[in-house]
């Protein structure tokens, strides 16, 4: 399923039939109803609209999903270790350290009343032994791996001083200052201006190639991940309903792939009135 | 419809002060439907507000409908024009029912026969008369944003101003409430000027565009120019290149417009 895989063949991320349900008073609902993916060194997208289970799916993978919330999985693995086994020290080893995640807005993710510098430095200092010092000089190194122009500056500020688009810079470069093996991006650009947008993608982009790191792209945009992503995973109602190469996410099969795209108003076509989805119960059990 | 001359917004006093709006002179004919673009910070939704009276601290001069606006509205200026706002989970009042929303601006102009108009601009939302007695927590996001849509129509203003009215919804239930806003115009002879950030929606339902970078009007054009992708202004062009999806080399050359 996938083109690249790690030297010793074992998948990054071997996602076997993911269930996470919530039990309700009317009884338990499932947000994610058996999704199955294979990850190696790319990128991946996946893509829905709201209550999809898209979220659920990225979260799940670091077992953050919120109490009552339960995951199941016949195999969730990372570099072969079975996550759902994994004890709870051991995950807080995991989280940050072998797989990050941001979210989609820097204004509620950055800590209000600490620089930025100290929590780049401080994500640095709680996965490896590095002194003070040291942390500092990772975390402007780090600042200026994202294009921060004047990162000494930018250390000393605090989140509510930074524009959206250098917050979630900031996010990107805590994220990736303990190095991981894989980053889940939840909507990490949707906050951002179009052009800001490009220029944080970019910067993922390049860190992704340079560092031989794995990501998940988890988007409601179909175009920005076809046009970002290797692979996309398209999730309607819990389930993957197609993947595809992102390159070919315009030839898609799927009849929800299909809406989705013939919905998307574009500027290279005349006004006139946009083709509705009708959603087709067959697609819940698809 | 609308006459835009010199159009100033100030926030904030002595040195904290921020120029939001720094000199809009634009103007919308009758009918017309009206994108008006930009990104954050822009002030295209502060030139919005300016012309809704939701801000009276602007200077210049503004007119509508041939009358000449002053800071503070009168209620007839609320009969002709009505503002359609972004979220439609915010802009609903959650304790009331769908009937009492849009029975509230039927009351404050006097107008009368409350239920046939509600049960009208119901219908004409595509909601149904099914939809009345519910609360906004009982709506989903699109049939929200239809009610919000209502709430505005009740009146029968004959100009819409819409504050990025699909933004927070889905792309499939965007393409239906961008349907309903073309037909709406249609059957109704509405001018609308909508503001938002995205070039797709405004070459689906505006027939002219202008576009606005940190309180400026960088370009007006018309959006068979946007489609031929005829924009005589870098900041338009790099903002197009921007809305065409992701491209390595594209990131690299974009700059900051002062």
């Amino acid at each position: 399923m996938t083109d690249q895989k790690t030297a010793d063949d074992t998948p990054l991320l071997d996602v076997s039939n993911l269930r996470v349900a919530f039990p309700t008073r009317n009884g338990v609902t499932e947000a994610v109803r058996g999704v199955s993916f294979t990850l190696g060194r790319e990128k991946l997208g996946i893509v829905g609209e709201s209550g999809s289970g898209k979220s659920m799916t990225g979260r799940s993978i670091l077992r953050l999903v919120p109490s009552p919330g339960r995951v199941t999985a016949d195999r969730l693995a990372f570099n072969g270790e079975d996550l759902l086994a994994a004890s709870p020290r051991r995950m807080r080893d995991i989280r940050g350290r072998r797989i990050a995640m941001v979210m989609q807005d820097p204004k509620y993710s950055l800590n209000p009343v600490m620089t930025v510098g100290r929590q780049i430095a401080e994500a640095y200092r709680v996965h490896s032994k590095a002194g003070a010092a040291e942390a500092k000089r990772r975390a402007l190194e780090m600042l200026a791996a994202v294009h921060i122009r004047d990162p000494e500056r930018v250390y000393d500020r605090y989140p509510h001083e930074v524009s959206g688009g250098m917050g979630q810079r900031i996010m990107i470069a805590m994220m990736l200052i303990p190095d991981p093996d894989l980053l889940i991006a939840d909507e990490p650009t949707s906050a951002l201006d179009v052009t800001v947008q490009m220029q944080v993608l970019a910067i993922l982009d390049d860190l992704c190639s340079q560092r031989g790191m794995g990501m998940i792209f988890v988007s409601h945009d179909l175009n920005l991940v076809a046009s970002f992503c290797d692979r996309i995973l398209i999730m309607y109602a819990g389930r993957v309903v197609e993947s595809c190469r992102a390159s070919e996410l315009h030839a898609a099969q799927h009849p929800y792939t299909r809406g989705l795209l013939a919905s998307l108003p574009r500027i290279d076509e005349p006004p006139g009135d946009l083709p509705v989805l009708s959603r087709d119960p067959a697609w819940l059990e698809a | 419809m609308i006459d835009i001359r010199d159009l100033r917004v100030r926030f904030g006093q002595g040195a904290d002060a921020v120029t939001a709006v720094d000199g809009v002179t634009l103007s919308v004919r009758e009918g017309e439907s009206f994108g008006l673009v930009g990104e954050s910070g822009s002030g295209k939704s502060t030139v919005l507000r300016a012309v809704s009276g939701l801000n009276d601290e602007w200077t210049g001069r503004i007119a509508i409908a041939g009358t000449e606006q002053g800071p503070k509205r009168q209620k007839s200026f609320y009969k002709l024009c009505q503002m359609v706002f972004q979220d439609p989970y915010g802009s609903l009042h959650p304790r009331h029912t769908v009937d009492r929303i849009l029975a509230e601006p039927i009351a404050i102009h006097g107008l009368g026969d409350a239920n046939g108009r509600i049960d009208r601009v119901l219908r004409d939302v595509g909601l149904g008369p099914a939809f009345r007695f519910r609360y906004p927590h009982q709506l989903s996001g699109g049939q929200r944003q239809r009610v919000a849509i209502a709430r505005a129509l009740v009146l029968e203003p004959r100009l819409l101003l819409l504050d990025e009215p699909t933004s927070a919804l889905d792309v499939s239930v965007q393409a239906e409430i961008l349907n309903l806003l073309r037909r709406l115009r249609a059957e109704h002879g509405l001018t609308l000027v909508l503001v938002t950030h995205n070039l797709a929606v405004v070459a689906n339902l505006c027939d002219r565009l202008a576009v606005m970078n940190r309180g400026r009007l960088v370009e007006e054009m018309t959006v068979e120019e946007l489609r031929r992708g005829a924009a005589r202004q870098p900041y338009t062009l790099q903002l197009l290149r921007a809305s065409q999806g992701y491209d390595r080399a594209t990131a690299e050359g974009f700059r900051d417009y002062a």
